[in-house]
């Protein structure tokens, strides 16, 4: 028995680390962030390069083939760096729908163009996971209408991929007649938020699942472990900050870290967070690997990460005095980052809900 | 990740259940307070200690099974022994802290006398640390010892000396070099209970049990010999200990099996007529903490795994006893909560007999304050977090020379 990463997956974020160091400076964050598209190009080019994008695909379809942890491991370090990524929705949830729902011609189809980063896919959904705002979409043959908010990973998507409430996913091309998307300002900079209405636009519908309410829930509760991920790194990063800079700001001509007040609210901070990283890598592995725990791990490390990175990000801006509330440190990023990813797919109270219900605690 | 066990630990797995299945039977019941050991309880250790089940990397010379060590082994020994429900052997003071100290910095003389009667239960040690104005600051000790023709002569009292007024020996921290400084002048002794001079008086807690004493050592001689490691180095010797006893403390294997209590009593109580499981604001507060409870149980796993790995686990491991004994006190109070006015009936039945359910869970729920306090206060958790873990920088001390002047 081995509970940890393995070589192969060190090496992975090591390089992504890398890749993120060089290519995301707070200056080129900023920049990316103005347009609020949730995109950079330089830096997608970057991942396609690192095989990135490919993470999920099988090697036949040119992809890596590698399984959910390597995506969980992946995601933390976008979160840390808040990295202007379409990540979860294009590189996680949009092919697992494809391998979990589509048949082999379509898989043959997609996958390839998903790995080579040719076609960025958004997914959003028509309900059933927890969205505040509204969703109603129908089906007519292969043309589908309606209104769909909360759309992940839009802002430079080619396509959208729509649950339906029967669990069917149908995919869309993003530039088709019928389909207008609207940008809205979003909190989190670094992430769009966007809504699609549909007019009768054409729908390539993903059938080839026994079940398809089991794969919009497999597709959902991918989502949420990398979400989960996103937010464990973001919260790291303010932790590392919060406490480099305890060591060197001087008050009272001693550092701050040395007063009991900061110390042990870092100390209550690291209780906190480090449990987290081996409950994400785990709620991965699960979904790979053990299916009988793989929903119940998915919604609680969604809501648990929620929890935590919101203490994280609150503490750690507090610990940082007037400075952490400006724009100039950036440390907001952070902040609207853990914030963003708390809401999505299933705030803190539903995912701990639909766990209640996943085991036979909601009957009424 | 791979959670599987390879063919070696499968076999250790197979041959352990096999164990179970044929001498579960005649094993003590678990739980029930702390007691001496009695003949059920050492024929049990007898047997566990033959089959290599419990001291199973302590040398053979000292009475153990003599294998290497190999964390896995022991979890999956520890896995089997609890789902079965069958006792892992005895735990007391003497075994999970002076042991494991005496085999890391005591002399070989030290370990062939004490280590083998020790893990066998035939001899109960109490720890002699905390002083009624020494608690989280364990090293401002006052109880000191004289040297006289050989002897050390001890005088002063202890606290929280739990099992004492039962225990054969203590090992007991006390100044015994007046001209050093606070930490260099501790000493760590091992004092026979039966000396003349020591006094145990039994301590009531909160619970209304009297689980802790007060001990009052006056003129108690000890040869000069009873000593661990030199003069002076009691401070690094109680350290030692101490780390041993943080790793007892906040065990999430303890959380999981609670947590499932928890959600025992939610399923079978009900308000007006509504199980509290599908209540939801009782129901959100169980799954809050089951959230935790998983973060720390893959936490642990994570640890064992590094451990076994030969890996530095820094400050994974220091947070250990904060986190667990804090979800430990909220998922007992939970339990309280959920039974309402009709958890207020208390009647403690005493060491030997078994309580009911609500008086279990109001003595479980004070008790986790006295596992927040002891072993070193939640507080002191953070100090040692933060100056350990996080590389911050101590609290100016004022320097006081402490000691009594001779």
């Amino acid at each position: 028995m081995e509970f940890g990463l393995s070589n192969e997956q060190w090496m992975l974020e090591n390089s992504l680390r890398g890749l993120l160091e060089e290519k995301l400076s707070l200056e080129r964050l900023r920049k990316v962030a103005e347009i609020g598209s949730g995109f950079d190009a330089t830096l997608w080019e970057g991942l396609v390069a690192q095989g990135i994008v490919g993470l999920l695909v099988p090697e036949r379809f040119g992809g890596s083939g590698l399984a959910l942890l390597d995506a969980a491991v992946v995601a933390e370090s976008l979160g840390y760096h808040v990295a202007p990524a379409p990540f979860p929705a294009s590189v996680v949830m949009a092919p697992l729908a494809l391998m979990s729902a589509g048949s082999e011609a379509q898989q043959a189809k997609w996958l390839p163009k998903i790995a080579s980063g040719e076609v960025r896919i958004s997914v959003a959904f028509a309900g059933g996971v927890g969205q505040t705002g509204e969703a109603s979409v129908q089906l007519d043959g292969d043309q589908i209408s309606g209104l769909l908010t909360g759309a992940l990973d839009a802002g430079a998507a080619s396509h959208v991929l729509v649950f339906l409430p029967d669990g069917r996913a149908a995919l869309v091309d993003a530039h088709e007649m019928g389909v207008a998307i609207e940008m809205r300002g979003s909190l989190d900079r670094t992430r769009p938020v966007s809504s699609y209405e549909l007019n009768d636009a054409r729908a390539i519908i993903l059938d080839a699942a026994n079940d398809a309410r089991v794969v919009a829930a497999r597709v959902a509760d991918a989502g949420r472990v990398v979400l989960a991920a996103d937010t464990l790194g973001a919260a790291q990063s303010m932790f590392d900050r919060a406490l480099a800079y305890s060591k060197e700001r001087v008050q009272f001509n001693r550092v701050i870290g040395s007063f009991q007040g900061v110390k042990h609210t870092l100390a209550d901070l690291v209780t906190m967070l480090e449990p987290c990283r081996a409950l994400v890598w785990y709620a991965a592995h699960a979904q790979d690997a053990v299916p009988e725990e793989a929903r119940i791990l998915a919604l609680q490390a969604k809501a648990h990460l929620g929890e935590v990175g919101r203490e994280i990000a609150r503490l750690t801006t507090e610990m940082h005095g007037g400075m952490g509330f400006t724009d100039l440190l950036g440390l907001h990023y952070w902040f609207k980052r853990v914030a963003f990813n708390r809401q999505m797919l299933g705030a803190p109270e539903h995912c701990r809900q639909e766990a209640a219900a996943v085991q036979g605690w909601l009957t009424v | 990740m791979d959670l599987a066990y390879g063919p070696k630990y499968r076999a250790l797995q197979e041959e352990v259940r096999g164990f179970v299945r044929s001498h579960g039977h005649l094993s003590p019941r678990t739980g029930g307070g702390r007691k001496r050991p009695d003949k059920r309880a050492l024929a049990w250790q007898h047997l566990l200690l033959q089959h290599g089940y419990f001291a199973r990397n302590i040398p053979k010379e000292y009475g153990g099974f003599g294998l290497p060590l190999d964390v896995m082994e022991l979890a999956i020994i520890a896995d089997e022994f609890s789902s079965a429900g069958v006792s892992p052997g005895i735990m007391n003071q003497g075994i999970s802290m002076l042991v494991p100290t005496l085999l890391e910095v005591g002399s070989k003389e030290q370990c062939a006398k004490w280590v083998g009667p020790t893990i066998r239960g035939e001899v109960i040690w109490c720890q002699g640390y905390s002083e009624p104005g020494s608690g989280s600051d364990l090293a401002a000790a006052k109880t000191h010892a004289r040297v006289e023709d050989g002897h050390f002569i001890i005088n002063g009292q202890k606290i929280w000396t739990s099992s004492a007024h039962f225990a054969d020996m203590m090992f007991l921290l006390c100044r015994t070099e007046t001209e050093k400084g606070k930490h260099g002048g501790l000493s760590y002794l091992l004092v026979p209970m039966s000396a003349p001079g020591i006094d145990v008086r039994p301590l009531v807690t909160m619970t209304g049990r009297a689980e802790f004493n007060e001990t009052f050592l006056t003129d108690v001689r000890v040869p000069i010999d009873q000593i661990v490691m030199r003069r002076g180095d009691g401070w690094h010797v109680a350290n030692v200990t101490l780390k041993y006893e943080r790793l007892l403390l906040g065990d999430p294997n303890k959380l999981t099996y609670r947590l499932a209590r928890v959600i025992e009593l939610m399923k079978k109580t009900s308000l007006e007529g509504v199980p509290t499981i599908q209540i939801p604001e009782y129901r959100d507060r169980l799954l809050r903490i089951q959230g935790e409870v998983l973060a720390s149980k893959f936490h642990g796993l994570r640890l064992l795994s590094e451990q076994a790995k030969g890996e530095e686990s820094g400050v994974r491991r220091l947070i250990v006893k904060l986190n667990g004994t804090m979800i430990a006190y909220r998922l007992s109070s939970l339990a309280v909560d959920v039974l309402g006015a009709a958890g207020l009936p208390y009647e403690p039945k005493g060491e030997a007999l078994e309580d009911d359910e609500a008086t279990t869970w109001q003595i479980d729920n004070m008790y986790d304050i006295g596992l927040i306090i002891g072993g070193g206060s939640s507080n002191i958790q953070r100090n040692i977090i933060g100056e350990r873990g996080l590389g911050l920088p101590r609290e100016p001390t004022a320097d006081i020379k402490l000691g009594p002047k001779e």
